[in-house]
């Protein structure tokens, strides 16, 4: 089952594009990273995919052949929007019946012992709360629901390396515990790393690179070679650097893997975060379309 | 060999001898660090056959990692032949790494301190001291690979010797 589909997805603001010729398919089962500079078209893509905004064109499912925003996809998805937003003059306590009372499903019981298991004091007002707390109860809220897909616009945005650390930890151990899948936006490449296993980056309104991580990074390599000497032309070059006797660069490779490299070359594997930054790079240097992002 | 110990503090209610710690800027995919820490433990004899594994939900909950990093990291182990899973249970150490008894590792270890003080001496600082261990492990790999494979303990003390 795919959790999320696209094809030729589009969303127009204006005279511009916020999205466009967006083309996906996303397994199930994967914590899904999609990554892109601010204004790529992160959050339209996110509130296309969970109801609150209708694309211009193309068709988007998602948990397997359910439209966006019918019923049955609003009960399986759970969303927490970039702000976190809750009402900062209620309790705790009346947030979770408040959340109840709007909700087809709502596991109370659940939420309160996650909340307790935080050490947060349902009594206080969540204006009183940490940041970290806040986030750790949005997402509570969002849990509580027991979504099949979880959606998460910048989550750790505004946190700290702890509470950073514990939100992860609480997006992961549900993963495991209950099998849902997550999509989440961010541009802290560094955090992804390990965290995501699934990958879609998107550049000025459009996808550049998507697919399982493992697959992407044994795609790509890092190779070395003495200057002047020609690349094997099965390379597709995404960056290159030279230093005097020396070159360096990034490659795509589609010969099969274990094809050995040209003589006095060496390769070393990429991680995620060089590989993202590669092709965020490229698209800036080289390819810039047509369409030009609106600011949100 | 990145890491020394994959002994931290065993997060409570863990029935696993050994937790994990990642290291982020060795550059090593996170489930192959998995991978090295076990493997580790078993040489070491820190893990030993009938052991069990950190479960994954410790593992994801304690390092915020993904679940499918861990579970490959478990196949990876159980296609080594090193651990399996028992269904509802965890995953537990079936095989083992050390290559030599307790007593004889204490031997090798004295030798080595022997070798590391002589090192000092010579002047040589740390990374001196893994650098050329590390380029005489290769040298005396490929010289085993490649020719006579008694000759390379003697080519091994001799650069080793040499350069303390």
């Amino acid at each position: 089952m795919n959790i999320l589909e696209t094809s030729d997805l589009g969303r127009r603001c204006g005279a511009d594009w916020a999205l466009r010729d967006c083309t996906l398919a996303v397994p199930e089962g994967h914590l899904v990273a999609l990554v892109g500079p601010n204004g790529a078209g992160k959050t339209t893509l996110l509130n296309i995919a969970v109801g609150l905004t209708a694309p211009t064109e193309g068709a988007i499912t998602v948990l397997g052949d359910i439209p966006v925003g019918s019923p049955e996809a609003l009960d399986r998805i759970a969303f927490v929007a970039q702000d976190m937003p809750l009402y900062r003059n209620l309790s705790v306590t009346d947030m979770l019946h408040l959340t109840r009372n709007l909700n087809h499903m709502f596991d109370i019981a659940y939420a309160r012992d996650r909340l307790d298991d935080l050490a947060v004091a349902q009594k206080r007002k969540i204006g009183k709360l940490s940041g970290g707390q806040r986030a750790q109860l949005a997402l509570t809220l969002a849990l509580a629901r027991h979504p099949r897909l979880l959606v998460l616009d910048e989550p750790t945005a505004s946190l700290d390396p702890v509470a950073r650390h514990d939100f992860m930890a609480t997006v992961v151990t549900a993963m495991t515990d209950d099998g849902i899948s997550v999509i989440l936006s961010s541009h802290v490449l560094a955090e992804l790393e390990r965290v995501a296993d699934y990958l879609v980056l998107l550049t000025q309104g459009a996808v550049r690179l998507h697919g399982v991580v493992d697959d992407l990074l044994r795609q790509h390599l890092l190779v070395t070679g003495p200057a002047g000497t020609p690349a094997d032309p099965r390379w597709h070059m995404l960056e290159s650097r030279e230093a005097g006797a020396q070159q360096i660069l990034l490659v795509r490779v589609d010969s099969p893997p274990g094809t050995p490299l040209p003589v006095q070359w060496e390769a070393r594997p990429v991680g995620v975060e060089e590989l993202a930054l590669a092709y965020l790079r490229e698209s800036t240097n080289y390819t810039r379309p047509v369409s030009v992002e609106a600011t949100p | 060999m990145q890491v020394d110990k994959p002994i931290s503090p065993v997060p409570s209610g863990s029935l696993s001898p050994i937790a994990y710690r990642l290291d982020p800027t060795c550059g090593v995919p996170t489930y192959l660090q998995l991978v090295q820490q076990v493997e580790h433990a078993l040489r070491l004899g820190y893990l030993k056959p009938g052991d069990q594994l950190p479960k994954v939900r410790e593992v994801v909950a304690d390092l915020a990692i993904n679940p499918n990093t861990v579970l490959k990291a478990y196949r990876d182990l159980e296609h080594k032949g090193l651990a399996s899973g028992r269904p509802g249970q965890g995953t537990f150490v079936t095989g083992t790494l050390s290559q030599a008894g307790l007593p004889e590792i204490a031997g090798l270890r004295r030798t080595l301190r022997a070798w590391l003080v002589d090192s000092a001496d010579a002047g040589l600082d740390e990374a001196g001291m893994v650098a050329l261990f590390s380029s005489t492990l290769r040298d005396f790999r490929e010289r085993r690979d490649d020719t006579d494979p008694d000759a390379a303990p003697t080519q091994f003390d001799t650069i080793a010797g040499g350069a303390a």
